[in-house]
């Protein structure tokens, strides 16, 4: 028995150093095939008494307890060690670039118009829309601005006819006139566009965009408009504070009507909206005209309420900060890049109206 | 309108500083535009700082400097002064300043060659002492923080520049601003005294006012001034003529102005003596001409109301004299007119001869038609002191009279309109103040309007006056009330958002471009539509409306590929103009891309952009804003602006008139008319109002879910076909085999050339088969397979590749 337990001695020492899985195998039908080692101590076993051979049987089976499971220990090992080393040369760079990503990008001018939708939308609000294109009368006529006023002055109008009947409009706000015609009270909408004035400089380019929103019903004051514009620009501007004042003007088609400025300061060379003590001129606004309402047919004795016209392309460049007015239209690839919005980025009231 | 503090001071009795009155102007609706002294010449002279000085390269007696000017800006100027050295604190004068000893006007300017940008000066040059010899040399602890300042301190007195809205007129003249600071409660208006002016004779001059169709004028007020003599205006007049940003010019002149912007009423001087016996007031004929006091010679057309004389037109009444009866230095007989004058008719006259000027502005807005006499005392009274002279008795010539405007005023309209309430009596004071006549009956207020507000007409207009005055501070800030009358988009205005998202998430830039456009590149797209010119564009390359977003993408493109930029994605969503009458329009996306695909990749072969990227994007883009793939058609019909054999139509409807989209190649023709240079360019559009509004909600229109678990079996089947034959036919064909079991036919191979005779193409296709009831056997996916064969072969003329 001894004997075995050196022969068990000798196989072990061998295990231990042996790295080949093919050797391996030879050690094990070595001491357990047909004639191995083992097998054949088995097989002796017959010969011995019943009491030898409880003994024996026992031994013999923890020695080939141990063995077995050493092989079994060292094939693993031996196959994990090849598997590492293969995988160690499938090792690539991955740090070499991907495929092309391609960003695309909303306009700013698109990102701001739904910002703006949204906020409206949360107080109500709903979208109307109207032509670029409109007639005089539409325009300026039902508007309170019949011919020959100065105030059609401030609006360089662009003209389809002679006759200046067919214009490009000059303000979002026919699309008033339009919405109050084919509806009956109470409206309360937004109109966001495209406007359009013969003017380009350096602050001012020959399209541009406005929002008009428009409230009427039985009870609507001016302290709901107040109340209105506050809730919009502290939502738009994503700030709890801030300094806004009303101040008397003029429009043809509001009476009384009011113009928004709202304080900032220049901090490290950027505008700071909210804060400071200089006032930017933002909207105007006011309570619709009895003419106007008389105009679409809406009965001014019964209904009243307000309307405001909002300058987008200058919000979107406040409060982006973006300098330039012309940049909005003159697509340059760069430009549009840098200032644009990722598509997956939709201004709601739950996710928060910017990043 | 400008004028300054002490003017208005002529006219408010304020215990109020400077920023109150600004405060308050601005609070009331009289916006300040700007609080500042009138520009100076001398303004432009600054301090600055000589930092590096080195020889002239060309001259030894001049020396290059380098000048600090402040705000981090250092500029260079050639300077042959002795004393020019680093570190010199002295005084810079930049191109455009006026040098005051010489009066002459700074320009850049290259001094032997080198070039210098302004000057530095001596104390001779601005006329501080004789010392011509060297530079003016500032003291260190007095300058050295001051670089980049002023020199010279601006003493002028500060003007206020007002934005005076059109409804406004009473407010061009101080005396009615002051009125509504007064009514405000910035202070007291100060009314004139009594006139004692003495009247001597006769105003002889006979002045009638003609019948009309039109008459523009209704009332000519009229006064002779005998033996003035004509001269420069005192200081004072000159100050405040100065003050209004104008250049003084006679006493008379002065004096006429100066009484049109302190009581906004226009008037006009006349040398008598020039004046052909009479004063007609009448409308012009077709042809006749005049020459006016800007120098000019107007011709004029019918129905113009002029003030004219036997030998013809004097001036255009209330917009601009002419210089046949224009005063001069040695007028000594003065016809003064006080006049009112038909907004309108100034408005048409003016449009029409494009003239604009201080009067015709006052005019046309609506001048005090009870302040004609009024005008003319104070001007004579004026006249009187500085040139002397007799002035005879007032003659007022009228064919209308003045209909003072009554509104009977319920106050509860102010707390309905405002939402805050004030009480009567401070009503009835703010009224008051600002002219009304107001007398009680019951609750309603009767108001007379002052003559001074024509704007003032309805009820309304006097909550404005009221609260205006009151303040708008005093409105509450009501919470926003949240209810909704309907949902905040609609479908099509849903569309237009998922699908601007929804491309712009395939890598496309989005732009805005002009909603005009080049009429030379738009013919190119523009096909049956009407072309739609601006009368009055902005420049001749915007000069119609686009038929198409196209033009002004392709001319965008073209701009960022002289960028040097090559791989381009863009699109627009907008308006294309389909006729010039409003509603005439489309809403539409156009897109293009242009360049390569996996440009200098390491991995993948690189490629230009093709067909079938843009179909990808148009298709997957329409998908995803719930148009179902399935009911997509594709046809190979579309505009001439696209490449006949390389581009498609997407519809809803086999034998739907309009296609809701377009892709493809633009055609090679107009490539190589506009010129552009770029690899591969593809283009897609999809109009949003041809796509068809679903009956139902996406949510509501799914069907039921169902799928099956039986085997599934793939088949590969390869067909000879005619060339032109579609795909989607061919596929159409095979589902239509058994549109129950045939789950999927996917196209994996199209071969034209060797072993594929001429006009034939190879097609194979891959089929999913599968039963939602048992597992298929061999004989039954044989079955299927021998009828998709003989199917196609009859419908298509196809035949199978063995």
């Amino acid at each position: 028995m001894s004997d075995i337990k050196k022969i068990k001695d000798g196989y072990i020492d061998k295990l231990n150093t042996e790295n080949n899985v093919d050797k391996v195998n030879n050690i094990k039908s070595e001491l357990f095939g047909k004639n191995g080692i083992i097998s054949n101590e088995f097989k002796k076993l017959g010969s011995f008494s019943v009491e030898e051979r409880k003994k024996l049987a026992s031994d013999l089976n923890n020695i080939k307890d141990e063995l077995q499971n050493k092989i079994s220990i060292k094939i693993q090992e031996i196959e994990t060690k090849e598997i590492n080393l293969k995988l160690e040369k499938e090792k690539i760079d991955v740090t070499l670039p991907e495929r092309d990503i391609e960003i695309g990008k909303i306009h700013p001018v698109s990102q701001v118009i739904d910002e703006i939708s949204s906020i409206f939308s949360e107080i109500g609000f709903s979208v109307e829309e109207g032509p670029d294109v409109e007639n005089e009368y539409n325009n300026f006529t039902a508007l309170n601005t019949p011919d020959n006023h100065p105030a059609r002055d401030m609006h360089d109008t662009f003209y389809l006819d002679n006759n200046k009947e067919l214009l490009l409009r000059t303000h979002t706000s026919p699309v008033q006139v339009r919405t109050m015609l084919k509806g009956k009270p109470p409206f309360k909408i937004i109109a966001p566009g495209r406007t359009y004035r013969s003017d380009s400089d350096q602050t001012h380019a020959p399209m541009f965009h406005q929002v008009e929103g428009l409230h009427i019903d039985k009870n609507v004051n001016m302290g709901h408009l107040k109340g209105c514009l506050n809730y919009f620009i502290k939502e738009f501007f994503e700030i709890d504070k801030i300094k806004m004042r009303f101040r008397p003007s003029h429009f043809p088609f509001t009476e009384p009507s009011a113009e928004v400025d709202i304080g900032y300061e220049i901090k490290n060379g950027k505008i700071v909206i909210g804060e400071g003590d200089k006032w930017l001129e933002i909207l105007g606004c006011g309570m619709v005209h009895p003419n106007v309402l008389k105009n679409v047919k809406v009965n001014p004795s019964k209904y009243q309420g307000y309307a405001f016209g909002i300058g987008i392309d200058r919000l979107g460049m406040l409060k982006y900060g973006i300098n330039d007015l012309r940049a909005f239209f003159e697509t340059d690839y760069r430009w549009l890049s840098h200032f644009g919005f990722d598509p997956l980025d939709v201004p709601t009231n739950y996710r928060g109206l910017s990043r | 309108m400008k004028f300054t503090v002490d003017w208005l001071k002529n006219h408010l009795d304020t215990k109020f500083n400077n920023n109150q009155i600004i405060d308050k102007l601005t609070n009331i609706g009289l916006e300040v535009e700007s609080f500042e002294s009138s520009i100076s010449e001398l303004d432009n002279f600054i301090v600055a700082k000589i930092i590096n000085t080195k020889t002239h390269p060309n001259a030894d007696r001049l020396k290059l400097c380098d000048v600090d000017i402040g705000s981090n800006k250092t500029i260079k100027v050639v300077c042959g002064a002795p004393n020019a050295k680093n570190g010199l604190l002295t005084v810079y004068a930049p191109p455009g300043s006026i040098i005051p000893k010489n009066q002459m006007k700074l320009s850049v300017s290259k001094i032997r060659g080198v070039i210098s940008y302004g000057m530095l000066c001596s104390e001779s040059e601005l006329l501080l002492s004789n010392e011509s010899d060297g530079l003016i040399e500032l003291k260190n602890f007095k300058y050295a923080n001051k670089i980049g300042e002023k020199y010279f301190k601006n003493t002028s007195e500060k003007v206020i520049d007002l934005s005076i809205t059109p409804n406004r007129p009473d407010c061009l003249g101080v005396r009615g601003i002051a009125r509504d600071l007064s009514a405000a409660g910035a202070g007291k208006l100060i009314f004139n005294k009594k006139s004692n002016l003495k009247y001597r004779g006769n105003q002889n001059i006979n002045v009638s006012i003609k019948k009309e169709k039109v008459q523009g004028c209704t009332t000519f007020g009229s006064c002779l001034i005998k033996g003035v003599t004509n001269k420069e205006s005192p200081k004072w007049l000159k100050d405040k003529i100065n003050s209004l940003g104008q250049k003084p010019i006679s006493a008379i002149v002065d004096i006429t102005n100066y009484v049109m912007f302190d009581l906004n009423r226009p008037l006009h001087a006349y040398d008598a003596d020039k004046i052909d016996n009479e004063i007609i007031v009448r409308s012009s004929f077709k042809g006749e001409r005049f020459e006016a006091l800007d120098n000019k010679k107007y011709f004029l057309e019918n129905d113009m109301c002029v003030i004219s004389d036997r030998s013809g037109v004097l001036g255009l009444g209330g917009i601009i004299g002419g210089v046949r009866s224009g005063t001069e230095y040695s007028t000594k007989n003065i016809l003064l007119e006080s006049a009112y004058f038909l907004p309108r008719s100034i408005r048409t006259t003016s449009k029409q001869l494009n003239i604009d000027t201080d009067a015709k502005f006052r005019f046309e807005r609506g001048i005090d038609p009870l302040s004609i006499e009024e005008g003319l005392i104070k001007a004579s009274e004026l006249i009187k002191q500085i040139c002397g002279g007799e002035i005879s008795n007032l003659d007022v010539k009228k064919i209308e009279n003045f209909k003072k405007t009554i509104i009977n005023f319920d106050p509860f309209l102010f707390e309905k309109t405002t939402g805050f309430n004030i009480e009567n009596k401070k009503l009835i004071k703010i009224l008051e103040k600002l002219g009304f006549n107001v007398s009680k009956n019951k609750k309603i207020l009767k108001l007379v309007v002052p003559s001074w507000r024509p704007d003032i007409t309805q009820s309304i207009d006097i909550v404005e006056e009221i609260v205006r005055i009151k303040g708008y501070e005093h409105i509450n800030t009501s919470e926003p009330v949240k209810t909704r009358l309907k949902p905040t988009l609609n479908y099509y205005q849903k569309l237009f958002h998922f699908l601007q998202r929804s491309v712009a998430s395939k890598g496309y830039l989005e732009t805005v471009t002009w909603s005009f456009t080049d009429s030379k590149i738009n013919q190119l797209f523009k096909e049956n539509d009407e072309e739609i010119p601006i009368v009055n564009p902005i420049s001749s390359d915007l000069n119609v409306l686009r038929n198409s977003i196209f033009p002004n993408l392709i001319f965008y493109l073209k701009k960022n590929l002289d960028r040097g930029i090559k791989d381009i994605s863009l699109f627009e969503i907008g308006p294309a103009f389909k006729g010039k009458n409003p509603g005439d329009q489309l809403t539409v996306i156009s897109a293009l891309r242009a360049g390569k695909v996996s440009r200098l990749s390491w991995n993948d072969k690189e490629r230009i952009v093709d067909i079938f990227d843009v179909k990808k994007d148009v298709i997957q883009s329409l998908c995803e804003a719930g148009i179902d793939k399935d009911d997509i058609i594709i046809d190979d019909k579309t505009p001439s602006y696209y490449h006949p054999g390389k581009s498609g139509g997407v519809y809803q409807n086999k034998n739907e008139k309009n296609a809701l989209a377009y892709f493809g190649e633009i055609h090679p023709n107009i490539i190589k008319k506009l010129d552009i240079k770029t690899e591969g360019l593809v283009i897609f559009e999809i109009c949003l109002d041809y796509i068809k509004k679903s009956k139902q909600k996406i949510k509501d229109s799914k069907s039921e879910y169902k799928f099956s678990d039986f085997q599934k079996s793939e088949r590969d089947f390869a067909f000879i076909i005619n060339k032109n034959f579609k795909s989607q036919e061919l596929v159409n064909i095979i589902k239509s085999v058994d549109n129950k079991l045939i789950k999927l036919v996917r196209v994996f191979d199209v071969f034209e050339g060797e072993n594929i005779p001429e006009g034939k193409k190879s097609i194979a296709v891959n089929v999913t088969i599968q039963s939602e009831e048992k597992t298929l056997n061999e004989n039954d996916l044989d079955n299927i397979n021998k009828l998709i064969i003989s199917s196609v072969e009859s419908r298509s003329g196809a035949k199978i590749r063995s």
